[in-house]
């Protein structure tokens, strides 16, 4: 147990691969908090697909000491999807170590997690990393880093976390920079919920940041804006394993195992203080997480239903941020609408499913949630192009403000890319000679839709991007079904800006044209905004299909080879009278990651 | 059990393997066919009990029963039972006067000649023996046996074949005045040489050949044939009775290597190896076979199938059980299939798409949604 001064709380943030998760390794190695040997590599990102993805999905703790001080490393998640998540996980903290690749300089998440830990009002350590690399500009870099942070360029730590180098001077501004927690030990407690696990044996395990006061063993525990009941298990730190304490005290970070089965009862921003002298305020800043992109995710095999059902009950132990709810689709059949953080969010959840849980999904088109004035009056929020009504009397939709950051020769590529895109130009600034901040409002849909790719293959792969949600306006927004034979395929609906409308129609209808094998039946493919159609095609019908002979030789074998065909359609999916494969439906909801 | 009125004899001798066959055939044993017909003959009396007093049909197939040597050939005819039609098929280039003259002697009453073509080049790509001019030899000397009942078979779909190629097939065709016609598309069956060496054009050239089968239907039912069956075509009342047996879902019995008995619930195949054969015979033993049960279930499926096949209507009360009542709306909806009274009947459109017709109305076995 430390004395509240000579403890430091703070966290690495840096924009993707700028090197915070090879410093934290080094802090643990220094600290010998870790042996060399035991040393793994980015040991905190424990998740598989993190590691692959050089992302930080789940914020962690790791207690070290140096020199007299104990040093609680918060680990942030690294992506815009996770702003929340960083914001409740810098709140916990009073100081932030601001990580620059000195080859690359500045990014746009970079400015995001400098502007989220500067308004969170904590001490900011400057820190220029990767100085080690022939093309690194250790000087420019910390010159732009001082121009941001409105500091001297001299308080810029410069390091190589990868060869250790000036590791320890970063511990040092730590403790020399960065306030010792505040708090108040004598009054009622208040711990910050900053982030929260699963384990099987124990239930959800909450992550906190004592504030006010002391939790104690075994101590009944009441989370104030869920209302949710339990007693503390076992308290205790990461160091980097779990060591049980008897206690936590304010100013210190830890965990406490809750017994809780249920990781949605305790969410991430909450305030947790004692059934016995609870306090009369929680912590400010808690918000309920509304996820702003939805997608259907159907299994490719019906049978797996229950499977997909459960593998999303699992993820959702640990993620509180994932909403589910059964999806009925006509074509489809039984499925999941789902609810993400953002397109990083979804891709990573999809890949879990598919990866960890060895799932097939059919994954409809992403769409944002759109408010809708019907016109009688009523409101509602659609998360499904199909709940869309087809007679409205005003939709708004989400809008961003969009940052990126690009060397000064694509700023002509971006601001095409974003006018194509409905975005309004906001400003823009020069960081340096060579580049530019350029700062755009846009509609969230139109990033859905294949906007990342497009960025980066105008840009090189220069740019970086990073984004808010500010607010709803309304669009000139149509709903389009795609019908075949007459009968809309609910799955491929889709919400679009009336000027998009006919194109995006088009692309649709030729492509389920292509895909969709020739029935007994001419199908009629089309694309209608409410009842005009805007695109048509037509699939002619077979003119022949027989069995050429059949004599008393092979009628058991002409029997299964008709059996099989019967079995055969019922695999396909039926929309109305038509029989469409998978593969159909999988080409077409690929689209958008083909049109490039 | 009643008894079977349908025979098939299985002459499983060629001269040649063409390359899109997959019969059961052996090429080039002319010296063991007297051997295999005392094998045929052995087997008939084990199964005669099976047969009626008096059969309706027998049929020899092949292979090329016609390539067989004459004498035994004759005296299988011979010792066969007697019935009211007896075919033989053959290949034209065997059909000789004196062989057509055998054939009649021995109580053959239909002959089907395997012409396939009558262009040159195609007959080449098929790697048939006989040129067009043996196809009207052949059929002239069975006339001139006073044969009145002659089937010709014609494949069209041979890779290469134009429009043009196929409308001069068929004006050949009636113009010989066959009394019947079976007409196949030529498919490539997985593992023949044909396959092997065409497939791949053939499934270049399906679509440009979709409207074959149309060309061949309008034209055969304009010179006055009726399109009795899915690929037959017939005088009035000259179809092949044999054939229809398995399309009403008659009992039959089949002798030989390869050749397929159904009898009541039980269907069986002799294996096709003709040593095992001729030894389990010579012993007085059946030869080795393979057995199907039937289920009641799966005949009436069979039923559905066979009868689809047909330009009559099935009785519903046949195929009860059989028959997807939601598919079969589906299917009337789109003008494809029909009830009439209480029999079901495919429409002339749904006739074309017969096979995916028939699939769509099989009921899922056990049957879930069935009409009465």
């Amino acid at each position: 147990m430390s004395p509240p001064d000579r403890i430091r709380n703070f966290s690495i943030v840096a924009h993707i691969d700028h090197g915070k998760s090879t410093l934290a390794d080094r802090i643990l190695e220094l600290t010998h908090t870790v042996s060399e040997r035991e040393m793994r590599e980015q040991l905190l990102d424990s998740m598989e697909l993190e590691r692959e993805r050089g992302i930080t999905i789940k914020a962690q703790a790791v207690r070290v000491t140096w020199r007299g001080h104990q040093l609680n490393l918060i680990d942030t998640p690294g992506h815009v999807d996770f702003t929340y998540e960083v914001s409740r996980a810098l709140q916990a903290c009073e100081g932030a170590v601001l990580v620059v690749d000195a080859a690359q300089g500045i990014e746009a998440q970079t400015l995001a997690n400098a502007y989220l830990a500067i308004e969170s009002g904590l001490a900011i350590v400057p820190v220029v990393n990767k100085i080690d690399l022939p093309q690194a500009d250790p000087q420019g870099t910390a010159a732009e880093v001082a121009e941001l942070l409105g500091e001297d360029a001299d308080g810029v730590v410069r390091i190589s976390a990868k060869t250790g180098e000036g590791v320890e001077a970063v511990l040092d501004a730590v403790v020399e920079r960065v306030p010792a927690p505040g708090g108040d030990p004598a009054a009622p407690p208040r711990a910050l919920v900053f982030d929260s696990s699963y384990d099987q044996y124990r239930g959800v395990v909450a992550f906190v940041r004592m504030v006010d006061g002391r939790f104690s063993r075994r101590q009944r525990l009441r989370a104030m804006a869920a209302g949710t009941r339990f007693e503390a298990e076992e308290l205790g730190f990461f160091s980097p394993d779990r060591r049980p304490t008897e206690t936590l005290e304010a100013g210190e970070v830890g965990y406490v195992v809750t017994g809780l089965k249920d990781v949605s009862r305790l969410r991430v921003g909450d305030t947790l203080t004692t059934h016995e002298s609870p306090a009369a305020e929680p912590l400010p800043g808690y918000k309920d997480v509304k996820p702003t992109v939805f997608a259907g995710l159907f299994p490719t095999d019906s049978d797996e239903y229950p499977a997909l059902r459960d593998a999303l009950e699992r993820l959702k132990l640990n993620d509180a941020s994932l909403f589910y709810e059964p999806e009925t689709s006509q074509a489809l059949g039984f499925g999941f609408r789902c609810g993400f953080l953002g397109l990083l969010h979804m891709e990573i959840v999809r890949e879990r499913l598919e990866r960890e849980f060895d799932l097939d999904l059919l994954v409809t088109a992403p769409n944002v949630a759109y408010r809708v004035l019907t016109k009688a009056g009523g409101e509602l929020e659609v998360h499904n192009p199909s709940d869309m009504p087809r007679e409205v009397e005003l939709v708004e939709e989400p809008y961003i403000r969009a940052t990126t950051i690009v060397p000064k020769d694509y700023v002509g590529s971006v601001m095409e890319l974003n006018n194509d895109r409905r975005g309004r130009f906001h400003h823009l600034e020069y960081l340096s000679e060579e580049r530019v901040l350029l700062v755009f409002d846009l509609p969230l849909a139109e990033i859905v839709y294949d906007y990342y790719d497009q960025l980066k293959s105008r840009t090189k792969g220069y740019a970086s991007f990073d984004y808010d949600i500010v607010g709803f306006e309304p669009g000139d927004l149509v709903r389009v079904d795609i019908l075949l034979a007459g009968d809309p395929v609910d799955a491929l609906s889709l919400i679009v800006h009336r000027d998009g409308a006919a194109a995006r129609g088009r692309l649709l209808v030729e492509r389920l044209r292509e895909e969709i094998p020739r029935q007994l039946f001419d199908v009629p493919v089309q694309a209608a905004i409410g009842s005009r159609i805007i695109a048509r095609e037509t699939i002619k019908a077979r003119r022949k299909d027989v069995l050429a002979k059949c004599y008393g030789g092979d009628i058991t074998r002409k029997r299964k080879l008709l059996e099989r065909q019967k079995k055969g359609k019922k695999r396909m999916k039926q929309v109305g009278s038509v029989e469409v494969p998978q593969e159909a439906f999988l080409a077409v909801l690929n689209l958008d990651g083909e049109r490039k | 059990m009643s008894a079977v009125r349908h025979l098939y004899v299985h002459v499983p001798f060629c001269a040649h393997r063409c390359g899109y066959c997959d019969f059961v055939t052996l090429v080039g044993r002319r010296a063991g066919h007297g051997a295999y017909v005392d094998a045929l003959l052995v087997e008939l009396e084990l199964e005669r009990g099976a047969l009626a007093d008096r059969l309706e049909t027998v049929y020899l197939g092949g292979g090329t029963p016609t390539f067989a040597d004459p004498d035994e050939l004759e005296r299988l005819l011979t010792a066969l039972p007697r019935a009211e039609e007896v075919t033989v098929e053959a290949n034209p280039e065997t059909v000789t006067p004196d062989l057509a003259a055998r054939l009649r002697g021995a109580g053959v009453t239909r002959v089907s000649l395997g012409a396939q073509s009558f262009q040159p080049a195609l007959l080449a790509v098929l790697e048939r023996r006989a040129g067009p001019d043996a196809v009207r030899r052949a059929f002239y000397h069975l006339r001139d046996a006073n044969f009145d009942n002659i089937s010709l078979d014609l494949l069209y779909g041979i890779p290469g074949q134009s429009p043009a190629d196929l409308e001069r097939d068929l004006a050949e065709a009636i113009a010989l005045g066959p009394e019947h016609l079976s007409c196949y598309e030529l498919e490539a069956k997985p593992g023949t040489r044909f396959t092997h060496a065409h497939g791949e054009e053939l499934a270049r050239q399906a679509e440009a050949m979709e409207g074959y089968f149309e060309r061949v239907v309008e034209t055969l039912v304009s010179a006055g044939y009726r399109w009795y069956e899915t690929a037959s075509f017939s005088r009035s009342a000259r179809q092949a009775r044999h054939n229809l047996a398995y399309w009403h879902g008659r009992d039959y019995l089949g002798l030989g290597i390869g050749a397929v008995s159904t009898v009541g619930s039980l269907r069986w195949r002799n294996r096709p190896g003709l040593g095992a054969y001729q030894r389990a015979l010579a012993g007085g033993e059946r030869p080795p076979r393979e057995e199907e049960r039937l289920e009641a279930g799966v005949k009436r499926r069979e039923r559905l199938m066979l009868g689809l096949r047909l330009d009559e209507p099935v009785a519903l009360a046949d195929v009860s059980g059989a028959v997807d009542g939601e598919a079969l709306a589906r299917m009337e909806r789109l003008g494809l299939a029909e009830r009439r009274g209480a029999a079901l009947v495919l429409t002339r459109r749904g006739r074309f798409l017969g096979g995916g017709v028939t699939a769509e109305l099989l009921a899922e076995s056990p049957a879930k949604s069935t009409i009465s």
